[in-house]
C-alpha cells in the first residue's frame, strides 16, 4: 500500500496545477465574455467545442504539441476544465441582480472595483461550484495520462490491465474513487458556506 | 443647484423627455411625481450619469456634469433606489462605509460615521454593524440603504421610490426619519414617486411629470389649491379636499347632484319630480338657465293650483353664495337662517349646486380627519 503513496500525490499534483491553469485562466475568460457581449459567444462557443473532443483525441492532439509527459496531461486536464468555470463564471457574473449593480455604479465604483467588490464576491459561489465539478472531473481523466507517459494513478491500473492483475488495478481505482467522492464531499460543504448570505 | 437645460431622451422612436428645463435650488426636498412611465426616473438617473441626455445640459453648481468624470461625479451624490439593492456579501458598517473607503477616508473617520449614522436610526452599533443585510427586515435594510447614501456626506442625494415596497407603517416611520435628517443635515434631495400623500408630506417643491414633460412644478400648498391640469387633479384625488378646513372654498363642499327645473314646468308634474328625487324642495330656471329661485314642497301644498306653472310659487328667500367663498364663512351663513341649505351660483348666475349641513359637514370631517376609502 506504501508504494502507492508517491502514484497518489503525482496524481493530485496533477489534477490540481491543471485546475490552477483551468481556473486562471477560466475566470479570466468568463469575466471578458461577462464584459464585452460579442467575445463571449465566441469564448462559450470554443470552450464548449472542447468539451466535445473525446479525451483520448485531445491528448494525442496535445501531445503533439507538449511531447510524452506530465505537461500534456496537465494542459489536456486544464483544457477539459474549462468550460465548467467559464461557463459558471459568466452565468455568476450576470446573474448578479441589476438593482445591486446599479447601486454599485451610481455610488461611483469603478468597473475593476464593481467587478472585485461587489460582482466577483456575489459570483464566487457559482464559480465555485464550476472548479468543483472540474476537480471531479479531472480527477478521473487523468487516469489516461498514462497513455501518454504522465504519471499519477493511471500507472498501476494499467500496470493491472496488462499483467491482469484485479488487485493491482483495484489499488489504482480505489483511489481515485475515494479522492473523487472526498473532493466532491468537501467541496460541496464549503460551497453550503458560501451560499448562505 | 442643479439646472436642466433643454434635456431630450428617446430610447428608439419614443420619446421619453421632451425638452427638459428646470432648476432645483440648494437644499430643497423636491419631489418628481407623475403616472408610471412619464421619465421620473430617467430624469433623476441623468443626474448622476446613469443614463445620458441625447441633447441639452445638466449643471450642478454652475458645472456642465458632462464635463465631470462620471465615477467621481456619482461619489459626491447619494443614491437610494427601490430595491435597496445592499451589498450582500458585505455588512451594515460595510454596506454603509463603501463611499468613504472609495473616498480613502481613513478607518478612524469611516467607522465614526458608521456609528454616528447607525446612531441616527436608533440600530445600535454593537448590535447591528457586523450583520448582513439579510438578517435585517425590508425596513432596516432600507433604512441602511439611505444611510449608506449619507455616509460620505453628499450635498445632493437622489432617491427613486426608496419606500415604495414598505409596508404602510414602516414608510410613514421613514418618510419622517428622511425629512428630518434632511431638515438636519440640509441636503438637497430629489425624490421619485408615484404616491402623491408622500409627495405632500415630504416636498418642498413637487415637480408634475406627464409624458417626458413637467404639467407644473409647485410647492404642495399651490399645487392643491391650483392643480395645473387634470392628470394632476386626478393624481391627488381625495387629497384635493383634505387640506385644512380654513382653506375649503365652497366648490369643495357643495352638492352638485340637484333637482332643477325650468319655470315653465306644470306644478303637477313638479310634484312629481321631487317625489322620485325624494326632496322637499327645488331649484327653479329661468328660460337662459339662470337661478330663478326655489319652490318649498310647503309652498305647493298650500297655493299650488293643477295646470299652473310652477313659477308662480318662486320665492327668492333662499340665501345665495358665490363658488368662490369660504366655506368657513358659509358655515356661519348655514347655522344661522331658517333654511336647510344655500345655492352655490356660478359667475353667470347659473346654478354650481348647493350646500346642505350634511354635505358641509361631511367635507370639514374629511378635512379634519382624512377622507372614508
Ligand atoms: N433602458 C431603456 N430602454 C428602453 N426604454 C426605456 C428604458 N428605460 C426607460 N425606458 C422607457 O422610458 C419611459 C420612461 O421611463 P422611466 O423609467 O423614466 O419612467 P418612470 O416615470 O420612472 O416610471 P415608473 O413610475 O414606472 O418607474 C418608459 O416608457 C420606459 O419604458
Ligand atoms: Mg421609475
Amino acid at each position: 500500500m506504501s508504494n502507492l503513496v508517491p502514484y497518489i500525490l503525482e496524481h493530485l499534483l496533477i489534477v490540481l496545477i491543471a485546475t490552477g491553469i483551468s481556473v486562471a485562466i477560466g475566470v479570466v475568460l468568463g469575466i471578458i465574455s461577462y464584459w464585452v457581449r460579442f467575445a463571449a459567444q465566441i469564448i462559450l462557443w470554443f470552450s464548449e467545442m472542447v468539451q466535445t473532443i473525446p479525451a483520448l483525441a485531445l491528448l494525442a492532439i496535445l501531445m503533439v504539441i507538449f511531447g510524452l509527459g506530465n505537461a500534456t496531461i496537465i494542459a489536456g486536464l486544464a483544457l477539459y476544465a474549462l468550460l465548467p468555470i467559464v461557463r459558471n463564471t459568466y452565468t455568476g457574473l450576470t446573474s448578479v441582480p441589476a438593482p445591486i449593480k446599479e447601486a454599485a455604479r451610481g455610488m461611483g465604483m469603478s468597473k475593476l472595483q464593481r467587478l472585485f467588490l461587489v460582482e466577483l464576491p456575489l459570483a464566487f459561489p457559482l464559480i465555485f461550484s464550476g472548479i468543483k465539478i472540474s476537480v471531479v472531473n479531472s480527477l478521473s481523466i487523468a487516469v489516461m495520462g498514462v497513455l501518454i507517459g504522465a504519471g499519477g494513478l493511471g500507472f498501476p491500473i494499467y500496470r493491472g490491465i496488462q499483467t491482469q492483475n484485479f488487485r493491482l488495478i483495484m489499488s489504482g481505482a480505489i483511489p481515485v474513487v475515494i479522492m473523487a467522492v472526498l473532493f466532491d464531499y468537501l467541496m460541496s460543504l464549503i460551497q453550503k458556506r458560501l451560499t448562505r448570505h | 443647484m442643479i439646472t436642466f437645460q433643454n434635456v431630450s431622451k428617446s430610447y428608439g422612436r419614443k420619446l421619453v423627455l421632451d425638452n427638459l428645463s428646470f432648476e432645483i435650488k440648494e437644499g430643497q426636498f423636491v419631489i418628481l411625481i407623475g403616472p408610471s412611465g412619464c421619465g421620473k426616473t430617467t430624469t433623476l438617473k441623468m443626474i448622476n450619469r446613469l443614463v445620458k441626455p441625447d441633447s441639452g445640459e445638466i449643471y450642478i453648481n454652475g458645472i456642465n456634469i458632462m464635463e465631470q468624470n462620471p465615477v467621481e461625479l456619482r461619489r459626491g451624490i447619494g443614491y437610494v433606489i427601490q430595491q435597496i439593492g445592499l451589498f450582500p456579501n458585505m455588512t451594515v458598517e460595510q454596506n454603509i462605509s463603501v463611499v468613504p473607503k472609495l473616498l480613502k477616508y481613513p478607518k478612524e473617520r469611516w467607522q465614526s460615521i458608521v456609528r454616528e449614522l447607525l446612531e441616527m436610526v436608533n440600530m445600535p452599533y454593537e448590535e447591528y454593524a457586523h450583520k448582513y443585510p439579510s438578517e435585517l427586515s425590508g425596513g432596516q435594510q432600507q433604512r441602511i440603504g439611505v444611510l449608506r447614501a449619507l455616509a460620505a456626506s453628499p450635498p445632493i442625494v437622489l432617491m427613486d421610490e426608496p419606500f415604495g415596497a414598505l409596508d404602510p407603517i414602516t414608510r410613514d416611520a421613514l418618510q419622517e426619519e428622511v425629512k428630518k435628517l434632511q431638515k438636519k443635515l440640509k441636503k438637497t434631495i430629489v425624490f421619485v414617486t408615484h404616491d402623491m400623500e408622500e409627495a405632500l408630506r415630504l416636498a418642498d417643491t413637487i415637480v408634475f411629470m406627464d409624458n417626458g414633460r413637467i404639467l407644473q412644478m409647485a410647492s404642495p400648498e399651490e399645487m392643491l389649491r391650483n392643480p395645473a391640469s387634470d392628470i394632476i387633479k386626478e393624481f391627488m384625488g381625495r387629497h384635493i379636499n383634505s387640506r385644512g378646513p380654513a382653506e375649503l372654498y365652497v366648490e369643495d363642499v357643495m352638492r352638485t347632484r340637484v333637482l332643477k327645473v325650468p319655470k315653465t314646468l306644470k306644478v303637477l308634474e313638479c310634484l312629481d319630480r321631487m317625489d322620485r328625487w325624494e326632496v322637499n324642495s327645488v331649484i327653479v330656471l329661468n328660460e337662459d338657465d339662470t337661478y330663478a329661485g326655489t319652490v318649498q314642497l310647503e309652498a305647493i301644498q298650500e297655493h299650488g293650483k293643477v295646470g299652473h306653472e310652477i313659477g308662480e310659487l318662486v320665492s327668492q328667500d333662499t340665501p345665495t353664495v358665490s363658488r368662490q367663498c369660504k366655506a368657513q364663512e358659509v358655515l356661519d351663513q348655514l347655522l344661522d337662517s331658517p333654511y336647510k341649505y344655500l345655492v352655490v351660483l356660478n359667475d353667470d348666475r347659473t346654478v354650481a349646486g348647493l350646500i346642505t349641513r350634511t354635505s358641509l359637514t361631511k367635507a370639514i370631517g374629511e378635512a379634519l380627519w382624512g377622507a372614508k376609502s
